[in-house]
Formats: structure tokens, sequence, C-alpha cells
């Protein structure tokens, strides 16, 4: 079943804040192998001009995942069957390092769907704010669904 | 630390090597959220045609990314990051696991002191992620 285009430009806000804490950057940044001072000591961090701590630049995946039960893509309304799911692309737009302290509000859009032979790219973009209304982050992904794509006329 | 005066298109980034062992993959799932069992459990994997377990393609990202970080010396100058997924890395159940190999090389430089450092992911000499880019501000 091909995927309902009528997702393109829904919105998905997150229904609750996301709060970003040292200990929680220490998990991912050991999680990721990679225990930069900057990842793990404030003071560290500091030195280098950070008020705290920083994320490494793909921890928003955390996010995505905290509120992907109530995104685009277990919308029934959507049609994806997660079974048929690969990640195709994915890229982050950082206008600051995320750190510790953070309160973040997000939103994640469906932006495009498009047939790419037999399988369909779903595109969603999830944009990022702090809790003072300044813009953290834009996250891309592209998730392609294999052979869903409507059939063509020969 | 590279200064933007000092860096020219072309120049090349120490490369590293990384290994990825299923430990790896069980403390990623934890830390992002992402128990998708294609990345713990063989016996699914398998079944869905995968050869193996693989790793989190976002685990494969951010590895990758270090080249580009550890060469800036501050991650917090990261202004862009995106790949392409090209090749899932499988990681067998051994104490070897798999080895990705990371290169990186500046491609373009940028006014307000941006410069591109392009990354290439291999594993075995075959490429895992394509397009990786890094958009870095230097000082």
């Amino acid at each position: 079943m091909p995927l309902n285009r009528e997702s393109i430009g829904r919105d998905y806000p997150a229904s609750a804040s996301f709060e970003v804490g040292r200990e929680q950057i220490r998990r991912f940044a050991e999680a990721i192998g990679d225990l930069h001072p900057a990842y793990l000591d404030p003071d560290a961090a500091r030195a280098l001009g950070h008020p705290d701590v920083i994320a490494p630049p793909t921890f928003l995946t955390v996010l995505n995942f905290r509120y992907a039960m109530e995104g685009p893509l277990a919308d029934p309304a959507l049609g994806l069957d997660y079974s048929l799911v690969v990640h195709g692309e994915q890229s982050f737009e950082l206008h600051r390092p995320v750190r510790a302290g953070d309160v973040l509000s997000s939103t994640q859009t469906v932006t495009e769907i498009k047939d790419v032979g037999r399988n369909e790219f779903l595109v969603t973009a999830t944009e990022v704010t702090a809790a003072d209304g300044e813009r953290v982050a834009t996250l891309s992904s592209t998730i392609v669904s294999r052979g869903t794509a409507a059939p063509k006329d020969a | 630390m590279p200064t933007y005066a000092e860096v020219e298109v072309g120049h090349e980034l120490p490369a590293q090597e990384f290994a990825l062992q299923r430990a790896d993959l069980v403390r990623y799932c934890g830390a992002s959220g992402d128990f998708n069992v294609i990345h713990w459990n063989q016996r699914i994997a398998t079944s869905v045609g995968l050869p193996d377990v693989i790793a989190h393609g976002m685990l494969t990202m951010a590895t990758a990314g270090r080249v580009a970080t550890d060469w800036v010396g501050d991650p917090g100058a990261v202004l862009e990051y995106g790949v392409r997924f090209s090749r899932p890395v499988v990681v067998p159940d051994d104490d070897v696991g798999a080895t990705v190999t990371v290169a990186g090389v500046v491609e373009d430089k940028l006014e307000g002191n941006r410069v591109v450092v392009g990354l290439t992911a291999t594993v075995e000499g075959r490429k895992v992620l394509m397009a990786a880019r890094a958009t870095v501000r230097l000082p």
C-alpha cells in the first residue's frame, strides 16, 4: 500500500518538553565511544566557551526516538509498515550545540513523500527549539519504505 | 586546533579505525532508545534477509563524525552533519566485530570561517556511508 500523500505538511508537535541532562549526555557519549571532555566535564566545556557540557552532534536522535510513538511514522493515517522500513538519509543542522540544562520543544513534520523506483522515500523534518524560543536544531530524516510505490502503467 | 586561514581545500584529516562489537550495539540501543531487534537479535535479523545483526546507521554516523570533531577539537563547532546510509554494517557475534575505517578531507571553504569536510566510511573496503559531509566553523 502506498503511503498517504495527504500526510505531507502535517505537523506532529511533541506532547512534552525534552530535558537534557549531564548524565544522559555522558551515557550517549559513552555509547558512541567518544569520551571527548566537552561531553563529560563542565569545566572542559566552559574552557571551549560553552555554558555546560554539550551533546555530540547526533545526540538529538534520542529526541526523535523519545517521541516516535506520537510522530508521523506511528500515525495509522500515514500507512507506514515499519517492517518494510530502512533508514535512508539523516542530517542535523545545529544552530548551536545542545547542552545540559536545555529544555527542548520539538515538532516533526512530513515534508515529502516520493516514489523512487518501486520504493517510496518519506522525508520528515524535526524543528527543535529551546525554552526561550531560540532555534536549536533542524533534523531531516529520510525513511525508505521498500516496495510500496503504486504500480505504474507500462 | 586548525584555523580557517591555514586550512586548504584538499587537506586530509587523520584517518581512524573504529571497532564495533555486539556490546557496542546493545549500549547504543539503551542510550538512543532504538531497540529495533535487527540490532541485537541474530535470529530475527537473518529471518528478514540480513546476513547477521547490523549496527544502527546512527551509530555508524556518530562514529564517522569523530574524524571531523577530533580534528576540529571542539565538537560544538559542527554546524551541519549529514549522511546517506548505503550499506549495512554487519556485526558478527565474535570478539572482533566490524572495523569501520573513516577518512576525511576538506572539500570546501565557505564564508564565515566555515569549512566542509567530506567523510569516507568503509568496512572491508566498501563504503557504508555516501555523501557524508560535516560543516564546521574554525577559529
